[in-house]
């Protein structure tokens, strides 16, 4: 049958009655995005060496003037924080990728063929999450070496890296949604960098909410990442439970992270999918 | 069932106050060329996305290969396939994996894709060139390997949104060529372009598109006649017989045009009695003649009467360059 093919000229004008199924459209798609990583690492610099330095930089630089009065000291308490962050950073990788796919014509190129309309949008996410991914092994193995440690057991400890997944599962509609509104990779990272940077600090991430003036430690104590960092600290063993003075999500931080990624999922995602059609369809 | 391979019915779309297409309706035999030749924003890429399914029209609708945009469009995609304005391969992939990943997402099996792969590279003379990463191509490598991406699926029916644009004249003859031999194999062409000689070369027939709607239809032929007729064109080896020269066709004939800068003078002519009658009377008169000649009408001219205005943009000029 190959070599019929073969030896059939350019145009036989079959209609290819085969179509592949979308998990076969989502695996191409995602094995495009990651050869794009393969012969471009610098893009792997927002999940590797940026927090990295992150974590030398508070750990060295800020580490000795926070007061985190947990036992395993900053180092500790930090690594959490950094790691949802990093997380949090996927949405910066959806929405560039995603925007340079709209501005080089590859996203019309993808509608005009015979497959699944959310075999890219799947396709951006999971690709997305495997980069980020790679942020987190890098981000633990720096911990490992700074003195950050795992004081619990494996399904705690699963626990906390799967909150993150879904945190970043949550970003990814964050990304989406900018990268569908933004004309350029310039623009989206101008956004980005305003928005998610502040609010990835206005946390408990970098340091104890405690010692913040009133007003901002409620914003920060209700901000969806002191809850999912406070869940990773508490389940890695990297900080005690924290006092009836806290806000509610931060005294059920798991349960609150939880809530969090799939309310913002939910909202998120419609707005996004919308504003992706828009963008394509309208044009 | 109608028997066109592309068919626009009377499509409309608007963007908010702005109608960018205005009812345009055509068809295209199957195996045949149709030029869509238009200036910049005059719809032509607007059509051409409706057509495609990129874009829903706001009324009217199309049929590719006998199916329906609207209804069915998953359909048209399988029949069809799209070089758009730009490129759009992925520039961080090597031309094989271009192929490859659009002939997996067709639903093509990996032995179909490799060979394929193969015979369109191979064609494209892009063997050497597929295993590289398509950032480093030239400009005309680039426009091939998107040709090529689109055909990986043997589509009956292609779309190509100005596909010479920004090539230089060597790449576009190659490119000509690869396309003639597509028709040859019975692929139906719906090709946009401002190049008039383009329409000219490649297109069976043509349609003329200005401000969202079809001003002209016809073959290159057609368009040319209705043009108006063929003019009679004289040079003479010396200015100081202008004066002279021009009684004479005058004499022979209607209006003279004369171009004293290129000692050339002009007039209207019914053909070829006119022309030999011409060329006696100037061989009686004595009158040295550098070049003698009818000159029909070019789809410039054709262009310039239906809409009132050259098809001015820079690309275009440099057309005009090129086939001076």
């Amino acid at each position: 049958m190959s070599s019929e093919i073969a030896t059939s000229p350019v145009t036989t004008h079959a209609l290819h009655s085969s179509r592949a199924g979308l998990p076969a459209q989502v695996r191409t798609l995602v094995r495009r995005n990651l050869t794009h990583i393969k012969r471009m690492p610098e893009m792997l610099m927002d999940v590797t060496i940026q927090p990295v330095m992150f974590v030398l930089l508070f750990a060295y630089v800020f580490g000795g003037s926070i007061q985190t009065g947990t036992a395993g000291g900053y180092r500790e308490w930090l690594l959490p924080g950094i790691m949802a962050q990093t997380m949090a950073f996927a949405s910066f990788i959806v929405a560039i990728g995603l925007t340079n796919d709209l501005d080089k014509g590859i996203i019309d190129r993808l509608r005009a063929l015979p497959i699944s309309r959310s075999a890219v949008v799947i396709a951006r996410s999971i690709s997305s999450l495997i980069h980020s991914s790679i942020g987190v092994v890098v981000m633990s193995l720096t911990g490992l070496i700074v003195g950050w440690r795992i004081h619990t057991n494996l399904p705690k400890a699963v626990l906390a890296y799967a909150l993150l997944l879904l945190w970043g599962f949550a970003m990814i509609w964050v990304g989406m949604f900018v990268g569908s509104a933004m004309r350029s990779v310039e623009a989206v990272q101008g956004v980005m960098f305003t928005t998610t940077f502040p609010i990835t600090f206005l946390a408990n991430t970098f340091a104890p909410t405690e010692a913040m003036p009133s007003f901002l430690r409620t914003i920060a104590e209700w901000n969806p990442i002191s809850a999912l960092v406070q869940a990773m600290r508490e389940l890695w063993g990297n900080a005690p439970a924290l006092g009836a003075d806290t806000a509610l999500p931060l005294r059920h931080p798991v349960l609150a992270s939880v809530l969090w990624s799939v309310g913002l999922s939910l909202i998120l995602a419609p707005l996004a999918i919308r504003a992706f059609r828009n963008r394509t369809e309208k044009a | 069932m109608s028997t066109a391979a592309i068919e626009a019915i009377d499509l409309v779309k608007r963007f908010g106050d702005f109608t960018a297409v205005d009812g345009v309706s055509f068809a295209a035999e199957p195996g045949s060329v149709l030029g869509m030749l238009g200036p910049n924003g005059a719809g032509k890429t607007t059509t051409v996305r409706m057509m495609t399914t990129l874009s829903r029209p706001t009324s009217g609708t199309a049929r590719v290969a006998g199916f329906d945009v609207l209804k069915e469009p998953d359909q048209v995609r399988r029949a069809m396939g799209l070089t758009a304005q730009s490129a759009t391969v992925d520039e961080l992939l090597t031309g094989r994996e271009n192929l490859r990943m659009i002939g997996e997402l067709y639903g093509l099996d990996r032995s179909t894709v490799r060979s394929r792969s193969d015979e369109l590279l191979e064609r494209f003379s892009l063997t050497e060139a597929g295993g590289r990463v398509v950032k480093t191509y030239s400009g005309g490598m680039r426009r091939r390997i998107d040709l090529a991406v689109s055909l990986i699926a043997t589509p009956p029916v292609l779309f190509l949104d100005e596909p010479t644009t920004g090539l230089d004249p060597r790449s576009r003859v190659e490119l000509w060529e690869v396309l003639r031999d597509l028709v040859r194999e019975g692929t139906t062409l719906l090709l946009t372009t401002q190049y008039l000689e383009e329409a000219d070369q490649l297109a069976d027939r043509i349609i003329v598109i200005d401000h969202g709607s079809v001003i002209a239809a016809g073959t290159p032929l057609q368009l040319k006649q209705q043009s108006g007729a063929a003019a009679l064109v004289v040079t003479v080896s010396h200015a100081g017989d202008l004066g002279r020269a021009q009684e004479l066709m005058e004499r022979l004939g209607g209006e003279v045009y004369v171009d004293a800068g290129a000692r050339q003078l002009t007039t209207p002519s019914e053909g070829l009695r006119a022309m030999t009658e011409a060329a006696e009377a100037f061989a009686d008169s004595g009158i040295e003649v550098d070049d003698l000649g009818l000159k029909r009408p070019t789809l410039d001219d054709v262009f310039l009467r239906l809409t009132g205005h050259r098809a001015e943009d820079a690309s275009a000029q440099e057309t005009l360059e090129e086939t001076a």
